[in-house]
């Protein structure tokens, strides 16, 4: 079976969610990798490693404009002859896929967290996190659109053939004002450990021991609805319902009380870790660890044995 | 300006989330159905705004079976004009895109709007499906957006930061945080959302792409284990040998 993968390689580097998607994608069947923009090719040879065996990469598109890359996706889908199509489910992901679907009219299977089964289904995750489902697709050729941080993935040591690919993929459907990039390292939607705080926390200017700890931990900061609402932190670091669903494999929340709709943007992480004076607060029905207390108490002291940790590794 | 606003339905937040027929079928019983939110905080109310500022109409559409009027109804109350409603029950997002687009298509509509997603399938598929089928633009889970003659300025969230694009009428957007508030209908909406006009229209034929099998329900979480806030070292242990992620 012959699979095509699309990876957003815009931002120069490749995220890890696209190399999970390269890996999901070659155990499902002989893989080829289709990505645009101005990458390093030894980056993209080096995504044989993770099972690729050719990629092919637009150097003439260098936007994610859902339109073109649709058209591209339409055109590297027929040379390949694939009929499994794979997206990582990040924001390139959602705004193309389903246009891609309704263009080939192959049937989409969003938020899956594993491969396809014996059976063809696929299982997802659906009512934001609370329940799972097994989809069946009835098209001749599928779209998975796999759920960042689901699988895990083993690097092997293979090259990847990379080949220019050229394609006519339409004219630009927006044109592109001005991008506004968030600072800090590590992005949020990527991050293994995420070091979360809320309205606990009393004001802006504590934040201190909370970059403290991410930073240690090489963790992304993120915080509760109100915190973002009231302007204590930047939008982009809310996580939730309406903010964003993020599933890192160790998720600290401090002064967070953990209502569902804070839970709906977090239950997907692999440890929860919660700190709150309240004994009460929902938040430690979902979490594997807690501690109840100050958090003004209680990080510090993280922090510090993290680095005595850090110090002996 | 005409305005077209998909409203999907969708369990309330705190529902009990169970399912029945073998699993096959999410179990509706004491199941309090909400205007999804990013359909009626996000899209419905910047819709209205927009019109407010520009003028126009504001229409609704849902594909959804006759229980989904009460949901209809409140999209009225809060401001829409009129409302369409698809008579079928959707089988999957696809087959809502296909009838939304088939409408639309005769509607000569300026503005499409969706939210970034439903909260019970969490599909952010609809928009999309519908701008392939129209082929028209695209901008997914956009927080504003401003219209100044015949083009929208738009901010939509891209990996790590916030672009802004300009696009031409007509177009399809989904509609994430920031783009506007709630708003809560009053009682002069609710009366006057009684005799709007609910137009229902009986679907066109279309195939099913993707059909879900059964559901499950993740497993449930061991207990909390508890450690003294004076003892960082022992979570620090834990964290390290037992859940192995630092």
């Amino acid at each position: 079976m012959s699979v095509l993968v699309y990876i957003d390689t815009l931002s120069g580097h490749i995220p890890k969610s696209a190399i999970e998607a390269v890996y999901y994608g070659s155990k499902i069947g002989s893989t080829t990798v289709l990505t645009n923009g101005p990458i390093d090719k030894n980056f993209l040879a080096d995504l044989g490693n993770y099972g690729a065996s050719k990629v092919l990469v637009n150097r003439t598109l260098t936007s994610s404009d859902p339109s073109q890359v649709s058209q591209l996706v339409a055109a590297a889908v027929a040379a390949a002859g694939a009929t499994t199509i794979v997206f990582s489910m990040d924001l390139t992901g959602k705004a193309v896929a389903p246009r891609v679907s309704a263009r080939l009219k192959a049937g989409l299977v969003v938020g899956a967290i594993d491969l396809p089964a014996d059976d063809g289904t696929i299982k997802v995750n659906v009512f934001s996190g609370k329940a799972l489902g097994k989809v069946k697709v009835n098209s001749a050729i599928r779209i998975i659109g796999l759920t960042p941080n689901s699988i895990p993935v083993v690097k092997g040591n293979s090259t990847a053939v990379v080949e220019e690919f050229s394609a006519d993929f339409g004219q630009p459907s927006v044109t592109v004002k001005s991008v506004e990039k968030q600072k800090g390292d590590i992005l949020l939607p990527e991050a293994n450990i995420v070091v979360s705080a809320g309205r606990g926390l009393k004001g802006p200017e504590n934040w201190g021991i909370v970059e403290d700890l991410a930073k240690v931990l090489g963790a992304a900061t993120a915080c509760s609805r109100p915190v973002a609402d009231i302007g204590w932190r930047p939008h982009h670091e809310h996580v939730g319902q309406t903010g964003l669903a993020i599933r890192p494999d160790l998720y600290i929340a401090a002064g967070i009380s953990g209502a569902i709709q804070h839970l709906a943007g977090v239950n997907g992480s692999k440890v929860i870790v919660v700190i709150n004076t309240d004994s009460e607060a929902p938040f430690f029905k979902a979490a594997d660890y807690g501690i109840i207390g100050d958090a003004f108490d209680v990080l510090p002291k993280l922090t510090a044995e993290i680095s005595k940790l850090k110090a002996q590794h | 300006m005409k305005l077209l606003v998909c409203i999907s339905k969708a369990p309330d937040t705190t529902s009990k989330i169970d399912f029945v027929d073998n699993n096959t079928k999410f179990n509706e019983a004491g199941v309090q159905y909400i205007v999804n939110p990013y359909d009626e905080w996000y899209a419905l109310v910047r819709a209205l705004e927009l019109k407010e500022t520009l003028g126009g109409t504001v229409t609704t559409i849902t594909v959804g079976p006759p229980e989904d009027e009460a949901v209809i109804r409140k999209a009225l109350a809060i401001g829409a004009d009129e409302s369409v409603r698809i008579n079928a029950v959707a089988k999957d997002a696809y087959f809502t895109a296909f009838q939304i687009a088939d409408y639309a298509k005769k509607g000569g509509f300026d503005i499409v709007f969706t939210g970034k997603e439903t909260i019970n399938y969490n599909g952010s598929q609809v928009g999309g499906m519908i701008a392939e089928l129209l082929n028209q633009p695209f901008i997914s889970l956009a927080s504003k957006l401003d219209v100044s003659g015949t083009t929208a300025t738009i901010h939509k969230e891209i990996p790590g930061g916030t672009e802004i694009v300009e696009v031409n009428l007509p177009f399809i957007i989904s509609a994430a945080k920031g783009m506007a508030e709630q708003r809560i209908p009053n009682m002069r909406g609710i009366m006057a959302a009684r005799t709007k006009p609910l137009q229902i229209i009986e679907p066109v034929v279309t195939d099913e792409l993707v059909s879900f099998v059964s559901y499950d329900l993740p497993k449930a979480k061991s207990a909390c284990k508890y450690i003294d806030p004076a003892n960082m070292a022992e979570l620090v242990h834990l964290l390290h040998t037992e859940a192995k992620v630092i």
